[in-house]
């Protein structure tokens, strides 16, 4: 088995509150692994302080590692613009760019200067359309603006804009919470899909999503990691009896 | 454990208990009742066993559905998701046990025509076992009571010896007058019975066994994982 990232001995804190306990995770390679937790438990502060995005936040600091191929991500030498090209993230409302939708995806591979030509640029939004499972519904579409496309197109949309960059891991917080069930099978369809290229870390309320989704089941608690697991041992013979009390919802 | 936050989770998991006790409760009768139609040489009983043995059927039915309902709308998962898969098993299980009731009272008719046995009365000795079993390993699934269901599974060893001391009797019986061929066989058949009533039992521990651990049961390691529960 090996590893994309793997967090060490991870404390977070928003000031002088303490958010995550000595963390301690590996993210398989090109498997997709759930948070899962109640509300405040941390997984959604974990899931950003594997971009760094956790920087943005003035009073957020953290004690630990988080090593992406083995390099700490938190070493005073690296670009956080470069380190997000690596690990790129979808969030829960879709938030597509106010342009096109070829511009949305021509974006990340434009700043970082990805082709040498037009027609190779053109390639890239459409394979990256393709990969997010869109491109047929919006081939004859694609300089129309990206916000008049549905919920779920948006959503794909995005996923296309993040993987155009050539990330290796993709961060997702509660992706499908705003899509209807159509939608978010579509969208979780393509989870399975990536899965071959990608490393994917998703943070879901929805235990069944976690549960059809992901190989790896990571359950937190008040900022704890109290278990993590292969997903079908976690949700039929879990150890812990916390994470048994939450997944067949007798946490109160 | 806790019990759910929606509390109509916890009755669709009570009414599932309620169902598979109540079929132990009417599958004991009937294992009683067909015995006591052998020892009594009475008909009308056997009778009775055989036109009541649909009753049992219904609530197998009955779980089958439930069960089927609490996967489809519960999604259930962990100890829940394995109480649902044993129940539909222990369902099936307890349902054969009464089958074999029934079929002990379509053999007690036969039986009743030929001239009494004096091993007849041995078969209440047999059977006492196989009733407690029953009792305790379904007192063991509604409990999640592993220890208890590792009880009733040891149990069965008694069973087995008793059944092998009556056979060699009912042989000893046939070898003595072949006038007493057709009564004894007809009580093989009853005895055989008896003794798969008990290895019934048996597999409803294993069911049990594996609902409470988590694991698969093994005969050569029966008490294995025991103590993590």
């Amino acid at each position: 088995m090996s590893y994309k990232m793997n967090i060490q001995k991870l404390n977070l804190f928003y000031g002088d509150k303490q958010a995550l306990f000595e963390i301690n995770l590996d993210l398989p390679t090109c498997q997709t692994t759930a948070l899962i937790g109640p509300s405040g438990c941390g997984k959604s502060s974990l899931l950003r302080c594997l971009n760094r995005m956790n920087d943005v936040v003035p009073s957020a600091h953290i004690q630990g590692h988080v090593l992406l191929d083995g390099k700490d991500i938190y070493a005073p030498s690296i670009d956080v613009v470069e380190l997000r090209t690596h690990v790129g993230m979808v969030f829960q409302k879709p938030n597509p760019f106010p342009r096109s939708i070829y511009e949305n995806v021509a974006y990340g591979p434009r700043i970082h200067r990805l082709f040498k030509s037009k027609i190779e640029l053109d390639e890239i939004v459409e394979k990256n359309l393709m990969r997010a499972g869109l491109f047929q519904e919006v081939k004859d579409r694609l300089t129309h603006p990206a916000t008049r496309l549905s919920g779920g197109q948006q959503q794909r949309l995005c996923i296309a804009r993040a993987i155009a960059v050539n990330p290796e891991v993709i961060l997702m917080d509660e992706p499908c919470s705003a899509l209807d069930p159509i939608a978010t099978a579509k969208v979780e369809e393509l989870i399975d899909e990536l899965r071959a290229k990608f490393t994917i870390v998703i943070v879901t309320h929805n235990l069944q999503q976690a549960a059809r989704v992901s190989q790896q089941t990571a359950f937190f608690h008040s900022g704890h990691l109290v278990e993590a697991g292969e997903t079908g041992a976690l949700f039929t013979t879990p150890r812990d009896e916390r994470t048994q009390g939450y997944i067949t919802g007798r946490y109160g | 454990m806790n019990e759910h936050i929606v509390k109509a989770y916890d009755e669709d998991l009570k009414t599932l208990h309620d169902l598979i006790r109540h079929m132990g409760e009417l599958t004991i009768k009937q294992v009683s009742k067909t015995i006591q139609s052998i020892v009594d040489r009475n008909d009308i009983l056997a009778n009775e066993v055989i036109d009541h043995d649909y009753e049992i059927d219904l609530l197998e039915i009955k779980v089958d559905a439930l069960a089927i309902r609490i996967l489809a709308l519960r999604q259930p998962v962990a100890l829940d998701l394995r109480m649902v898969v044993a129940a539909l098993k222990i369902s099936n299980q307890v349902e054969r046990i009464a089958d074999y009731a029934c079929n002990i009272a379509k053999r007690a008719l036969l039986l009743n025509t030929t001239p009494p046995s004096s091993l007849v009365e041995g078969l209440s000795v047999l059977v006492k076992n196989p009733k407690k079993m029953i009792e305790k390993v379904l007192t063991a699934f509604t409990t999640n009571d592993v220890k208890l269901a590792l009880q009733v599974w040891q149990m069965d060893q008694e069973v087995d010896k008793l059944y092998n001391t009556y056979l060699r009797q009912l042989f000893d019986e046939m070898i003595a007058d072949p006038k007493n061929v057709i009564p004894c066989t007809h009580l093989l058949f009853v005895a055989k019975n008896i003794e798969r009533i008990g290895d019934q039992s048996t597999n409803i521990a294993e069911a049990v066994y594996t609902m409470v651990t988590g694991k698969p049961f093994k005969e050569s390691e029966p008490f294995k994982h025991v103590d993590e529960v």
